[in-house]
């Protein structure tokens, strides 16, 4: 892939990811019954960086789990290179919970879809609400973000990188173009 | 986690497979036991698939696992236990092995009671197969079971003694153990009667002991197999209580042992032959544990197979871009 552009700094990653923060607890009236399930692996650090900016606000620490979805993609047999299957970690209760997903883009939506049929199966939560760094629109099934970062209009053929410090040592979104 | 992939349609044994390939399946099964332990005991990475269990020994507990594993992948299972088959009206192996892919399954599972019967159904039909034990060759997925309690009660593979004991000569679950465990680094001792260990048995990366109080003092786990005497009992050992007097696991043995020897045994177990019934049942044993992780490792081992085949024969993608 060749970067084309900087869409977002670490800067403006960071005030972002607090903006979400207030705006679920703004919708979900403070941290009670809140939970945040992170879709490996960016979902997963950026669910952690809310519940940090979440902790900043209220003073309390909620529960963070990883979701991996590679079990309930619909193209398993589609992609080039074979998917490898991390660990799925909810340690929580889901039961009852407002549960907000959390991912760094969404695209298709049926990444979303695959983490849905896995949530489905380890509980029945009171809501499941969408929270992503980038909407970078496509989508091929009704879904949409409840709370999103920064809406990227792109075409198919780019590619909406995330880069955190976590995973990549630093922290950017960059748009490219696929080879 | 390891960068490898995995792109065998089969899984015939652990002699052909690279340590990294070892490793991917250990850390797949890894992620595979957490699904056992949902309320939902089901993914459906599997769905729609079909996993036919070709049994031509009996056998309960390997068929069993493999069946539970298909289903918790939302795999359908067909069971042909051969007494009922009609490889008893005179079918040759390739002969079912075409039916059954005439009926459009995907992994025909095999237990077999030759060697080398797994490679030459794999090598005729276009589907998955998974060996489930042929005649004294190979057992990979207990092996790997084997290997994978190893790691999780031990932390590591490298380095660690273990001592096999028992039938060596007719067992394909200490075969399949030897070549595993060496390439991950393990130090593998078998003990047994010297009738019991075949000619020629220094082609396997093996230490060879007489002495079962000397192969046990230094190992970290050891690994009792069955008394096999349905299939050559009364030649191999006249005496089950000689057996036990110089081979069987006993508490008095395992005292002498390091303190936290794991005692691990493939099952069934035949208490008062290869191990007393205190060691099967006491705080050293993992006996029942190797079963639950069973479950995961042939998880692991399906859904493997089954994506490498599903990549082999889809049309390949255009580069679409992924996020």
């Amino acid at each position: 892939m060749k970067d084309k552009a900087q869409v977002l700094d670490k800067e403006t990653i960071s005030r972002t990811l607090m903006r979400i923060a207030h705006e679920i607890l703004e919708k979900n009236k403070g941290v009670d019954d809140l939970c945040l399930v992170g879709i490996r692996n960016r979902g997963v650090h950026l669910a952690n960086r809310l519940a940090d900016c979440i902790k900043k606000i209220e003073g309390k620490d909620i529960s963070v789990g990883a979701l991996d979805i590679t079990l309930y993609r619909d193209d398993l047999t589609l992609i080039a290179e074979q998917p490898i299957v991390h660990k799925t970690e909810i340690y929580f209760d889901i039961n009852d919970k407002n549960l907000i997903l959390v991912d760094d883009v969404l695209f298709t939506g049926r990444t979303i879809r695959a983490a849905l049929d896995a949530l489905i199966d380890f509980g029945r939560p009171r809501s499941i609400q969408l929270a992503v760094l980038v909407d970078r629109g496509h989508r091929e099934l009704p879904i949409r973000a409840d709370f999103a970062g920064k809406n990227i209009p792109t075409a198919a053929n780019e590619r909406v990188e995330v880069r955190l410090e976590e995973a990549d040592g630093k922290d950017e979104v960059v748009l490219g173009e696929n080879d | 986690m390891t960068n490898t992939s995995w792109t065998r349609k089969d899984l015939l044994g652990l002699e052909d497979l690279s340590r990294e390939e070892i490793e991917l399946i250990l850390a797949t099964a890894e992620t595979f036991k957490e699904v056992s332990t949902r309320e939902i005991k089901k993914v459906p990475a599997l769905r729609g698939k079909t996993v036919v269990n070709l049994f031509f020994e009996p056998s309960t507990r390997t068929r069993v696992s493999f069946e539970v594993a298909a289903k918790r992948l939302s795999a359908d299972v067909i069971n042909i236990a051969v007494e009922t088959s009609s490889v008893k009206k005179g079918e040759t192996l390739i002969d079912t092995g075409t039916n059954i892919q005439a009926l459009k399954a995907d992994i025909i599972v095999m237990r077999h009671n030759c060697s080398g019967a797994a490679q030459v159904l794999a090598q005729h039909v276009d589907l998955s197969v998974v060996n489930a034990g042929d005649g004294w060759h190979e057992h990979p997925t207990q092996a790997l079971l084997d290997m994978f309690t190893l790691k999780e009660k031990l932390g590591r593979i490298e380095g660690l003694n273990v001592t096999i004991v028992g039938d060596i000569a007719h067992s394909r679950v200490a075969r399949s153990n030897i070549w595993g465990l060496s390439k991950l680094g393990a130090k593998v001792t078998v003990c047994a009667p010297s009738m019991l260990i075949p000619a020629g048995f220094e082609v396997f990366p093996a230490q060879v002991s007489h002495n079962l109080d000397e192969a046990l003092a230094k190992a970290d786990a050891v690994n009792v197999l069955r008394m096999q005497f349905e299939r050559d009992g009364q030649t191999a050992f006249p005496e089950q209580m000689e057996y036990f007097r110089n081979f069987g696991i006993t508490e008095e043995r395992i005292a002498k042992a390091k303190k936290n020897i794991l005692v691990m045994h493939p099952g069934p177990l035949n208490r008062g032959i290869e191990i007393s019934s205190e060691v099967a049942d006491g705080q050293n044993s993992v006996i029942l544990e190797q079963v639950t992780n069973g479950i995961a490792v042939r998880m692991a081992v399906l859904f493997l197979v089954a994506q490498a085949r599903d990549r082999k024969n889809a049309i390949v993608n255009k580069k679409r871009p992924r996020n």
